[in-house]
């Protein structure tokens, strides 16, 4: 196979390259995953980087991404196939029209691979190049959508009842994400590689946001990415992921602010925190407390 | 590195065999570790060398655990394995005790005496025989039907030990409380909207006759949070409903239970054993604080933080259960109500206080509780407990029936 890098180092650089800074687990299970050719299984909070981490992978190993979102009621014909019916019809009437039908001939033709919709688990075995499927948000899905992945996922097949089975042409490079509103059947599990992602420390994630907003000021960056980092620290009901440290800086390099007082953390912190409860805890005080200990704290270094 | 692995890098086979210890150790502190998983981690010990201890430690971690609560234990037993391999013997001996809890139950899995709880204007129950008391009747395991009927109003507090058995029972019988949630899913129907490519397949099939075929929505359970009381006021309403969500949950419901006194527990687990009685003792052993005291408005706080976001999705409804008489009210119970209503689709309180005509919510907690509820229930008795089926499924507004 092609792209595939042969240690950790060469891929935590390759992720580098694309500006996702993974941490030496997460590099290693990565590894792991394109060299066992083993399905990567993510799960961790919301805005730590999983769904990022597989068009990250996608980009840099040259591959098409393949998504697969999962919500409730998903089921086969989103997910994996489709007969496309209009055509079947159109077919027929041609046939027909065509002059005397052979009945045999029309019924296998109506039922072959060209009738078929593709939907991303098929698209993803049938890729000329060996794919990145992102399954994302599997808790999401119902339970026994869980047992047909388990065909994919382990044989890398899938079997249509009408045309046969489907056998990847190149297996496909998995990522798995949950955000565990449930937890996921551990038959699933086993075949995966399991990986916690975990919100990243202080100076991986002060990287991060200065690489994605370069043209904020240095020690702006370094104030709001110590501040969301401690401000994962409370007990709020939706800690800020990575994404939104990066939007929130954004906000302020767009109001020109330099630096991180009261003032501007009040006036973006809607960017920051998406609850009622949360933003009012930090508007109540909360953030006067937070940006005081961070001032002392950078006193004292 | 000073690990065995390092040493023995020359020869794959004691590598394995290093391997396989570790997995033993880590099956011996309760991790589930199938063979296909060992042969996994050696592979991927293969694939990242033995040069980093950081390396050997997430290839481990990654093939041989799939869930975060394992990585504490993982992460130990990783450290005292790979530093010493000698010391496995007794490390296993110290890391035992550490998941007694959890992977063996402990010897005695009976819990403390249920405490009686003082309540202010409560008039006092008629004298309940209790658990291993004396006077137990004997009754045949199938009631006649007069018995059923008396059963079904008696008080699950004044029960013997035998009629709460059979009340146990009888309670699997009862409907589910919540309305179903049409998903985005179809089904063919009598009437509804037109089915566009089903109508075409019929009529291509049989071009004489031109009928329009319909579908509708597809139904299915709403996901059902249930918030168990189980301080000492609420011992036996608490088992009575652990049975009744039991019997939910074999339906494939998407159910999620909690129980609280002064913390709170997720006992989903537990509960999904498919024996009732093994569920409900399985979900007592996971809980620390059984028939202690009440602190209602942390525990719904700590349920909102951790886990109202992951398990109150799809429209779910909660079920909450408890006699809203709060400890230590300092007034938070009243927010976090609130916050747990913003959540949910309904919240039903289901309260055992109820059966007594002199109620009023006097005490803070309820009163705190009530303007955030969408239905407050009496449930002492399988009668009531069978209105309550009744109830929540016939009539009620569906304020929100679909999202999208």
């Amino acid at each position: 196979m092609t792209g595939v890098p042969d240690s950790v180092d060469a891929v935590e650089a390759l992720l580098a390259t694309r500006g996702y800074l993974a941490d030496r687990r997460l590099a290693t299970a990565v590894f792991l995953s394109l060299r066992l050719q083993r399905p990567l299984f993510l799960e961790g909070e919301a805005g730590v980087g999983k769904t990022e981490l597989a068009k990250v992978l996608a980009e840099v190993t040259d591959a098409p991404l393949i998504r697969l979102q999962c919500h409730e009621g998903l089921d086969v014909a989103q997910a994996a196939y489709e007969w496309n019916v209009s055509r079947q019809l159109l077919h027929v009437r041609l046939a027909e029209s065509a002059g005397p039908v052979e009945r045999d001939a029309v019924e296998r033709s109506l039922y072959g691979r060209d009738m078929l919709l593709a939907r991303p688990l098929l698209a993803a075995l049938e890729s000329e190049r060996p794919a990145v499927l992102l399954i994302d948000e599997l808790d999401r899905a119902d339970e026994p959508f869980e047992a047909f992945l388990l065909e994919v996922l382990s044989d890398w097949q899938i079997t249509i009842p009408e045309l046969g089975t489907v056998r990847a042409r190149h297996r496909p490079r998995v990522v798995l994400t949950s955000n565990r509103t449930r937890e996921i059947h551990d038959a699933l599990k086993r075949r995966c590689l399991y990986h916690w992602v975990e919100f990243p420390d202080l100076d991986r994630e002060y990287a991060i946001v200065a690489r994605a907003v370069p043209e904020a000021p240095a020690s702006l960056t370094r104030q709001a990415v110590a501040f969301v980092q401690r401000a994962r620290t409370l007990e709020l009901f939706k800690s800020p992921g990575i994404a939104e440290a990066i939007d929130w800086v954004n906000a302020l390099v767009a109001l020109d602010r330099m630096d991180l007082d009261p003032v501007a953390v009040s006036d973006t912190i809607g960017v920051l925190l998406k609850y009622h409860e949360d933003i009012a805890r930090m508007q109540g005080g909360e953030a006067e407390r937070l940006l005081q200990e961070l001032a002392t704290a950078s006193g004292r270094a | 590195m000073p690990s065995p692995a390092a040493s023995s890098a020359a020869s794959p086979g004691s590598l394995a065999r290093n391997v396989v210890v570790f997995a033993r150790v880590l099956r011996a502190s309760g991790l589930p570790i199938g063979i296909d998983r060992v042969a996994a981690a050696v592979r991927a010990l293969d694939a990242v060398g033995l040069a980093r201890r950081d390396d050997v430690h997430a290839a481990l971690a990654a093939t041989l655990i799939s869930r975060r609560d394992h990585l504490a234990l993982f992460d130990a037993a990783f450290d005292a394995f790979w530093r010493d391999p000698k010391l496995v013997e007794r490390m296993m001996a110290a890391l035992l005790p550490k998941i007694s809890g959890r992977g063996r139950p402990p010897s005695d899995p009976r819990r403390p005496a249920r405490l009686q709880q003082a309540l202010a204007g409560r008039p006092p129950p008629p004298a309940p025989p209790r658990e291993g008391g004396g006077d137990e009747h004997t009754i045949d395991a199938l009631l006649t039907w007069s018995e059923r009927e008396r059963l079904k109003t008696r008080d699950f507090d004044s029960m013997t030990i035998e009629e709460f058995r059979e009340a146990c029972r009888l309670v699997r019988e009862l409907p589910s409380p919540v309305h179903p949630v049409k998903v985005r899913r179809w089904r063919t129907a009598a009437r509804g909207s037109m089915d566009l490519s089903a109508t075409l397949r019929r009529m291509a099939r049989d071009p004489s006759v031109t009928r329009v075929l319909r579908r509708e929505r597809r139904e299915r359970p709403a996901p059902l949070v249930v918030l168990c009381d189980i301080s000492g006021s609420m011992d036996r309403y608490a088992r009575v409903m652990l049975h009744y969500v039991h019997a939910l949950m074999r339906d494939r419901q998407r159910v999620s239970v909690f129980t609280f006194g002064t913390r709170l527990t997720n006992v989903t687990r537990a509960m999904r054993h498919r024996d009732p009685d093994e569920a409900i003792a399985g979900a007592s052993r996971a809980v620390e604080d059984w028939s202690g005291g009440t602190r209602i408005g942390p525990s719904i706080e700590a349920f909102n933080r951790l886990w109202a976001r992951r398990v109150l999705t799809g429209n779910a409804a909660v079920l909450l259960v408890t006699d809203g008489l709060d400890r230590a009210d300092d007034g938070s119970l009243g927010d976090a109500a609130a916050t747990l209503a913003r959540f949910a689709r309904r919240i039903v309180w289901l309260n055992p206080l109820l059966r007594y005509d002199g109620f009023e919510p006097r005490a803070a907690g309820v009163r705190a509780l009530l303007p955030h509820v969408d239905r407050h229930l009496p449930v002492h008795s399988l009668d009531r407990l069978q209105d309550l089926g009744r109830a929540l499924r016939d009539q009620g507004p569906r304020p929100q029936p679909s999202r999208h």
